[in-house]
């Protein structure tokens, strides 16, 4: 394999092309299902650190956003029936830009109901293990440290082992959360290969359910300091989901930033019976970077938004 | 007042009174998280290279800072004087704020003068500067290819370690970068 720093588009584009053609053969052999939801929807998510494009029409009338993350649509399927879909998801974050983020990126999203977030753990260790070893012959430095199974770890062992600070006096105060872990914790997070950090503070449990130790039962995999995907044991509770979603609102509001709608389809999916199922979010575009061994994802991507 | 989107390299930023510039930054985000901008910044009045995150969007302060372009006149005291070449005011930078730099001033040597809140904090002189030597062992004559060298004053005052061909009264081409050798000038 060409080192990262030679390239060529062509090879790039050879690249994702096994990747991609990997990661659907691993997915079909376990009796998943590829689907297609939209990209442009009528709520994005209100994830409170996360920012939309707005689409509107050549009149200038709104149509709806484009889609941070397929998860809504993505869960409604589950509610319909659908018990194993994965889908490489284009997805849309409006104000992150930097060798680890593009506007416009590839994830690769998948569920499977009757689950729990560990079996989506194993389902992550053993596809990137099968990647590893699929498309880099030997010779990705990803290999060796990539078997499954991966440690893993709480969010409390991580920030008192690298920052010496305990979780708990950080309660209420996710800003300096954030920047302990940015500054302290995540950049030393997989230095001798890929683990797992699970049980992330009730506040920060987004669409997953809380566990009954209170924490969220949220698991996200770091390798070489990145962040490589970001899972949930889901929250299929929607009064509970709800009140979060009206909670999202409210703090958006207050901070004056868009206040995108609540999507009520969503929320009667999940009345209408979502079952417990586990579901993962994972950077393509990332995971390519480590695996050939690129220090950003522009590298490992033929048309970078500055390359347009 | 700016806030973090204004950050590239360069900028300038007050933080407790103090003028530092941005020589590195970069977006970190966690994925369900806060934004940040990880900055490596340089205090403008020390030279000390710090290390600090800003929560993206956040403000700051653009430090009033000026670079204008001066000519060096004379010593007075345990100072040096400049003077703006158009508009003829002068002002003085102390032998201390000059630090090193004070070895590569000669009458009429253009400038870069730092200026914060309109005081001038530093200088950069013009990268490459040409000196006389002024001591030096005799040279040996021939020898332009061995890597073994001297050590010779300027007339400055700047020691610099220069190849054993160098005399006493050649002209030295000198980085000001590095206070280093670079060749003789001929003539």
């Amino acid at each position: 394999m060409a080192a990262p720093a030679d390239l060529s588009p062509l090879d790039v584009l050879k690249l994702r092309a096994r990747l991609l053609r990997s990661m659907r053969r691993f997915f079909e052999d376990r009796g998943f299902i590829e689907v297609e939801v939209p990209t442009i929807v009528p709520s994005p998510g209100l994830d409170f650190h996360l920012s939309a494009f707005e689409v509107n029409d050549p009149h200038g009338a709104h149509v709806g956003w484009l889609a941070t993350s397929p998860e809504y649509q993505m869960k409604r399927l589950l509610s319909s029936g659908a018990e194993r879909i994965f889908q490489l998801a284009k997805s849309y974050r409006a104000d992150e830009k930097s060798v680890l983020h593009e506007r416009e990126f590839t994830m690769l999203e998948w569920y499977r109901a009757h689950a729990t977030s560990e079996t989506v753990m194993r389902d992550t260790e053993e596809l990137v293990e099968h990647l590893a070893t699929s498309l880099a012959k030997g010779e990705s430095p990803l290999l060796r440290t990539a078997k499954a199974p991966w440690p893993r770890c709480t969010v409390e062992h991580v920030v008192r082992e690298h920052a010496g600070v305990e979780l708990d006096t950080l309660t209420g105060n996710d800003e300096e959360f954030f920047r302990i872990w940015v500054d302290q914790v995540q950049p030393r997070l997989g230095s001798d290969g890929p683990v797992f950090v699970t049980d992330w503070p009730a506040s920060m449990a987004s669409l997953a359910r809380l566990k009954p130790n209170g924490m969220a039962d949220r698991f996200e995999a770091f390798l070489r300091g990145v962040e490589l995907c970001n899972g949930f044991g889901e929250l299929t509770d929607a009064d509970e989901q709800r009140r979060r979603l009206l909670r999202d609102q409210a703090e958006r509001r207050a901070a004056g930033k868009p206040v995108y709608p609540v999507d009520e389809r969503f929320l009667q999916a999940l009345e209408e019976g979502m079952p417990e199922s586990g579901g993962n979010a994972l950077g393509v575009d990332r995971l390519l970077m480590l695996l050939v061994g690129a220090d950003s994802i522009q590298a490992v991507m033929p048309f970078p938004e500055d390359r347009l | 007042m700016a806030d973090t989107s204004d950050i590239k390299k360069g900028f300038k930023m007050l933080i407790d009174g103090v003028p530092y510039a941005v020589v590195e930054h970069q977006f970190v985000k966690p994925g369900k998280g806060q934004a940040f901008i990880r900055t490596r910044i340089k205090n403008m009045m020390t030279g000390a290279v710090i290390d600090r995150t800003f929560r993206s969007g956040e403000k700051v302060e653009k430090a009033d800072t000026e670079e204008r372009t001066m000519q060096y006149l004379y010593p007075d005291g345990d100072s040096r004087v400049f003077m703006d070449t158009r508009s003829y005011e002068q002002l003085r930078l102390t032998n201390d704020q000059l630090a090193e730099n004070i070895y590569y001033l000669m009458d009429g040597t253009e400038c870069n003068i730092m200026l914060f809140e309109g005081r001038p904090i530093g200088v950069t002189p013009p990268t490459f500067v040409e000196l006389l030597v002024t001591e030096t062992e005799p040279g040996f004559k021939g020898d332009t290819s061995s890597n073994t060298t001297k050590p010779a004053t300027l007339e400055t005052g700047l020691q610099v370690n220069v190849p054993l061909f160098v005399n006493e009264g050649d002209r030295l081409k000198i980085d000001t970068r590095t206070g280093s050798y670079v060749e003789r000038v001929k003539g």
